[in-house]
């Protein structure tokens, strides 16, 4: 009886500290969130998306970094997605279980998890130094490379749900394997694909380590691809360690619309993805 | 289609283009280089030990203090969670994953690291510090910033990582195994302890890895309370400084070709260091996969 009970306490207290780790998880975001309002709101109001980065000690906003942001994260999803969808398709429709195919499959996989830092210090190896300037151009590179393998795998796994028979009814048919790709599979994973996408914008936009030697920043409005161009996350990271209050209210303020925008598309892609499964 | 030939090329490409940004580095300073802590760029001495030794230490930390929690998560989803709170609590812990690392960074920079300073610190200070052999371990005065902070800010980061994996491995593991401990009269622990975890084990450690290559390479979160100084002290409330944030913080600043090469060649150990690890936990994960393909 009394091995029955210590069983019981272990047991209980194992449960106990389970649930305790998840509402501790739970903490964190919270936590996070809470905090980012409480500070970040307010900074919202019209001119942090009206005005420019301000010098310290005088009234700005954000607006050459959000729209700084926003270039250099379509640029990037423009750059990596067709090659990713490209690399998935042939994973999943061409490729399959041959070796070359089980390599990439296993390097994509490391690419999705590589430090994004090194990313940055190779696009510095191939664009920056050969250039001699920083430039738009290859913080797109660079999170272009960051965005690949996100979509690579969503794209194959997504393929890889529709149903085989679907592809022999084409095939037989008489659609060749193109048509066969673009007119069915496509249509069937379309919303697999576009929840890839998504989460891969998610991710890119986060990104800081990567631009600050690509993109570098900027202090002023730019729309020259060929220069160093402000993106939100590297001005959060210059004005939350410096030490001006204003500067810092205003990484809060950064901070507030980034985490949002990503929690957004993060909900959006998963709401997109469980809709294409309970369709089917 | 043969774009995907290209992630290979990428690849490729990546550990080409940092041999040669790092070959002055390899050629004049050689081995050296890893065994040196002294990081001088105004007399142009580099040596990579203390990041390298920052960047293994906050890891850690990060393990130690995210592995067990998010071991008791999984748990919680799969033996304990009621049905309806499955869904939402695995997707709050994967948001966790989506906030980007800055986010985590100002996070830590501004309301972890004073919180710790006032309390924990000075409490370990005072308890743990007086205790000998251990005691150097906190030793100091509580800075705030350091790397127990930056350890405990990646080991949040990697808990989404971990969980996720942990989770899914878990629900691999066939019910009908699973039934017949409970109709033994095992409880839930003795399920999960004896069961579930010898069962999975090559896919949590895999896992794990996964984690761990993730907590390495992490940089901006880091870098804001790392407190960046080129130095190894004993005490894990000193600040430090890691591969990526030295990176992060200095290589704009960089003058000379050998102070950038010398950047450019701690971003290959830290490649290197990753691609190992995550190859690893890739091989540990494919190996279950094949166990319950069979």
């Amino acid at each position: 009886m009394q091995l029955y009970a210590r069983r019981r306490a272990v047991n209980y207290l194992a449960l106990g500290i389970a649930t305790g780790a998840a509402g501790f998880g739970l903490f964190w975001l919270v936590a996070i969130l809470w905090t980012l309002l409480y500070n970040g709101l307010s900074a919202v109001n019209l001119d942090l998306v009206a005005k420019m980065t301000p010098p310290p000690g005088s009234a700005g906003g954000l607006l050459n970094a959000i729209f700084g942001s926003i270039v250099l994260t379509i640029g990037a999803t423009i750059v990596g997605t067709p090659i990713g969808m490209m690399a998935g398709t042939y994973l999943a429709e061409y490729g399959k279980t041959n070796v070359l195919s089980r390599i990439i499959r296993f390097i994509n996989d490391i690419l999705l998890s590589a430090p994004s830092i090194v990313v940055g210090l190779f696009v510095y190896e191939i664009m920056v130094a050969p250039m001699g300037h920083f430039s738009a151009w290859a913080g797109v590179v660079a999170l272009a490379i960051i965005a690949l393998p996100v979509v690579v795998r969503t794209t194959e796994d997504m393929l890889n749900l529709v149903p085989n028979g679907l592809r022999e009814a084409a095939s037989a048919l008489g659609a060749p394997m193109s048509k066969v790709i673009m007119l069915v599979s496509y249509r069937a994973a379309r919303n697999g694909i576009i929840t890839g996408i998504l989460l891969a914008i998610a991710r890119v936009s986060g990104e800081t380590a990567p631009l600050l030697f690509t993109a570098l920043n900027n202090q002023f409005w730019s729309t020259d691809m060929n220069a160093p161009m402000a993106s939100l996350p590297v001005t959060i990271f210059q004005f939350a360690l410096s030490p001006y209050e204003d500067w810092q209210q205003l990484a809060w303020g950064g901070a507030l619309l980034i985490t949002f925008t990503i929690l957004i598309l993060n909900i959006i892609a998963r709401a997109l993805a469980g809709l294409g499964s309970g369709g089917r | 289609m043969f774009f995907a030939i290209m992630v290979l090329v990428l690849l490729g490409g990546v550990i080409f283009a940092l041999i040669v940004g790092a070959w002055p580095v390899l050629r004049d300073i050689g081995p050296a280089f890893v065994i040196t802590e002294v990081w001088n760029p105004v007399t142009e001495k580099f040596g990579a030990l203390a990041p390298i030794y920052g960047t293994l230490v906050t890891s850690v930390i990060a393990m130690l203090f995210g592995v067990p929690i998010s071991f008791g998560i999984a748990m919680f989803i799969t033996e304990l969670c009621p049905r309806w709170l499955k869904r939402p609590l695995g997707i709050a812990i994967e948001l966790l994953a989506g906030i980007p690392s800055i986010i985590y960074g100002i996070w830590g920079l501004f309301v972890l690291a004073p919180f710790l300073q006032r309390t924990i610190q000075p409490f370990l200070i005072d308890t743990l510090g007086n205790l000998p052999l251990i005691g150097n371990l906190f030793a100091g005065p509580p800075y705030g910033i350091g790397i127990l902070t930056a350890g405990i800010i990646l080991g949040v980061m990697v808990l989404p990582f971990i969980t996720s994996i942990t989770r899914d491995v878990f629900e691999t593991v066939p019910p009908m195994l699973k039934e017949s401990a409970y109709g033994l009269g095992a409880t839930t622990w003795e399920v999960t302890w004896k069961v579930v975890l010898p069962y999975t084990r090559v896919g949590v450690i895999g896992g794990i890895m996964l984690g761990l290559g993730r907590a390495l390479g992490e940089t901006m979160a880091v870098t804001f309370v790392i407190g960046n100084a080129h130095r190894i002290s004993s005490s894990i409330l000193a600040p430090g400084t890691t591969i990526s944030a030295t990176i992060a913080n200095e290589f704009t600043e960089a003058v000379g070709d050998l102070y950038t090469s010398s950047l450019i060649c701690l971003g290959l150990i830290l490649f290197v260091i990753t691609f190992i690890i995550l190859a690893f936990a890739k091989l540990m994960l494919l190996r279950l996969q094949n166990q319950a393909g069979r």
